[in-house]
């Protein structure tokens, strides 16, 4: 089993200010505009050392949706920060048709994505955003896993031209992804070789399949362990490649089962290569308030949650 | 510069592609498109600084959004008669494999459509973002929109209102087509929304209201006004009286209309009341 060190534990949220605060020494087209939650969004160094390119939009995620999208024409690239459901759900016509039916080259960035934000409870945690934003055509849609690889991606997404849903959260969690990667829109990220079953994981749950891994090692079980960042487009050949090895797989997202990461992998399968699969996902619920950690105990997104989802898939096979 | 006839000339071969195109297939929205005639072909004919030709950033030259997009009819006819697309393509209106959706699109790379819209009360907030981007770049000219009055009860407007006078977005001149109807009724039996006037300005714009906005002359000179009141600190408000269906009698001033194409008989009538000027396509 390969090592991962995690390097001290980090918000990604703070990746992405980082990746926001570097763009703007970088990339004088870059723009940001935020409703409201400029702190949340660690989007203080960027305003403060670019402040003609931060906009204050206020409470108002719909108006800042149809901003960005006009901003773009004449060469702005804007990214949009406020919470992931007040990103995705409360603007989806807004973005269905001024961003991605108008093929808009803005960045639609979300923090506080699923039940990991906690106390605030149900009424902020999405669990849907993934499926609401995929089935938009042309919507690429990327889940970053720590810091590094969330300050990455953001780098990347400015280099890439049409709409994207970069999604992120609020805890501190372990930093372990090498701090000068290169992020590849589109393409996964092999964290460990096995032969027993694949664990396809995005998100916060990258780093408790790592964990899981290392606990199926300890009971004899080899897991492969693949980083999807990029939920769409789907790195449908890795993804392949590996369960025709392990001949099952477990998806793991901190997100609804129906719309997520593990519904694209069983399509995939479905029309390549049919083979076992269980969800660590929620189950078609809303969250609610509680400490994250025990939330994610409570709902079943956890390393203990992926070794049990593994011995099940297994025995499928 | 066209002078009044020639103006008044192409307003009534707009009027003509309207109810052409509309009837052809049987569907699109007439009433609007009739009363904001005289607007569109003012405003691309006399008032905007445009270039040559068509590319999406559209710097140095004055940019239009349509917000409330079903009035694709007119806007359509004035982007070909404006050198945007060949005239003829205006017989493809709402036909599968055409350019000319039903509202207007850039997904099928239409020249002169620069967002999609249809769902209404987005525009605002996407030339308020395309006047900053002017801004940004040192480009001093103006972004233009058309809103229907029907469409501000969309709460998002109202975000953008807001918006736009408290950042002092004064490269803006929005207009709203204030002919007090709706599909349902009028705006005042379906939702009453007071005085546009009153709101615009407590919100911080300042506003101008042009009576006649079915007269050529009087919407030249509505226009030119609201240029000379940009570049002061505020958005400026067009609130432009028109009559739905202007220019076919039997569509004056109802929200029958609205979405409503004429008949074989009907549109006869509707041609017969607006003879050929520029050619028909």
């Amino acid at each position: 089993m390969k090592k991962y060190t995690n390097t001290g534990n980090k918000d990604t949220r703070s990746g992405f200010g980082a990746g926001m605060d570097e763009l703007g020494k970088t990339n004088e087209n870059v723009v940001a505009l935020c409703a409201d939650l400029t702190g949340s969004l660690k989007l203080g160094d960027f305003q403060k050392n670019h402040p003609e390119r931060f906009f204050q939009i206020g409470i108002a995620e719909a108006n800042m949706i149809g901003i960005a999208a006009g901003m773009t024409i004449g060469g702005k690239i804007p990214f949009t920060g406020t919470f992931a459901n007040f990103s995705t759900g409360r603007v989806y016509d807004q973005i269905r048709q001024s961003v991605a039916y108008s093929d808009k080259n803005v960045k639609i960035c979300a923090s506080h994505a699923g039940l990991t934000l906690g106390e605030d409870g149900a009424t902020h945690q999405i669990l849907e955003d993934i499926g609401l934003m995929k089935m938009l055509p042309g919507m690429t849609v990327i889940n970053t896993c720590d810091y590094n690889q969330t300050k990455a991606a953001t780098l990347a997404v400015a280099e890439y031209k049409g709409p994207v849903y970069l999604r992120f959260g609020r805890p501190k969690v372990a930093n372990f992804t090498p701090e000068d990667q290169k992020f590849e829109i589109g393409k996964a990220v092999l964290l460990n070789e096995g032969n027993d079953v694949t664990i396809i994981a995005t998100g916060h749950l990258v780093w408790e399949a790592l964990q899981a891994a290392e606990e199926l090692e300890e009971k004899g079980i080899s897991a492969e362990v693949i980083n999807i960042h990029t939920i769409k487009p789907l790195d449908e050949e890795a993804i392949l490649k590996s369960i025709k090895k392990t001949g099952c797989v477990v998806t793991a997202e901190e997100h609804n089962y129906l719309g997520g990461l593990g519904e694209s992998v069983a399509r995939t399968l479905t029309q390549n290569h049919p083979a076992p699969q269980e969800f660590v996902a929620t189950k078609d619920t809303f969250g609610e308030s509680g400490v994250p950690e025990l939330l994610m105990e409570k709902y079943e997104l956890n390393a203990a949650a992926i070794v049990r989802a593994s011995e099940k898939v297994i025995k499928r096979k | 510069m066209p002078n009044k006839q020639q103006l008044e000339d192409f307003a009534t071969q707009v009027r003509r592609d309207i109810v052409r195109q509309v009837h052809k297939v049987n569907s699109g929205h007439p009433g609007g498109s009739l009363g904001c005639t005289e607007f569109f072909t003012v405003l691309y004919q006399e008032i905007m600084d445009r270039k040559e030709g068509f590319d999406m950033d559209g710097k140095d030259e004055d940019l239009f959004f349509l917000s409330n997009g079903h009035i694709s009819p007119v806007f359509y006819s004035v982007l070909a008669r404006s050198g945007y697309f060949p005239v003829e393509e205006l017989s493809t209106f709402r036909l599968i494999d055409s350019r000319l959706q039903g509202h207007p699109t850039t997904h099928e790379g239409l020249p002169g459509i620069r967002i999609a819209s249809g769902s209404l009360g987005q525009g605002m907030s996407v030339a308020i973002g395309a006047a900053n981007t002017k801004k940004l770049n040192g480009d001093n000219h103006l972004v233009y929109t058309l809103h229907g009055d029907g469409e501000l009860q969309e709460g998002q407007n109202w975000e953008a209102i807001m918006y736009a006078a408290a950042n002092k977005v004064d490269n803006l001149i929005s207009t709203v087509d204030l002919n007090h109807q709706q599909i349902d009724g009028c705006t005042d039996d379906v939702l009453p929304m007071g005085s546009l006037k009153a709101k615009f300005e407590a919100f911080g714009w300042d506003v101008l209201e042009v009576k006649k906005g079915n007269n050529i002359s009087a919407v030249i000179d509505g226009l030119n006004e609201a240029k000379s009141r940009t570049g002061k600190g505020k958005p400026v408000c067009v609130l432009l009286y028109t009559e739905m269906g202007h220019g076919v009698d039997y569509m004056m001033g109802s929200h029958a209309w609205h979405g409503v194409a004429p008949n074989d008989e009907q549109l006869e009538k509707a041609l017969a009341q607006n003879p050929e000027t520029l050619g028909d396509y």
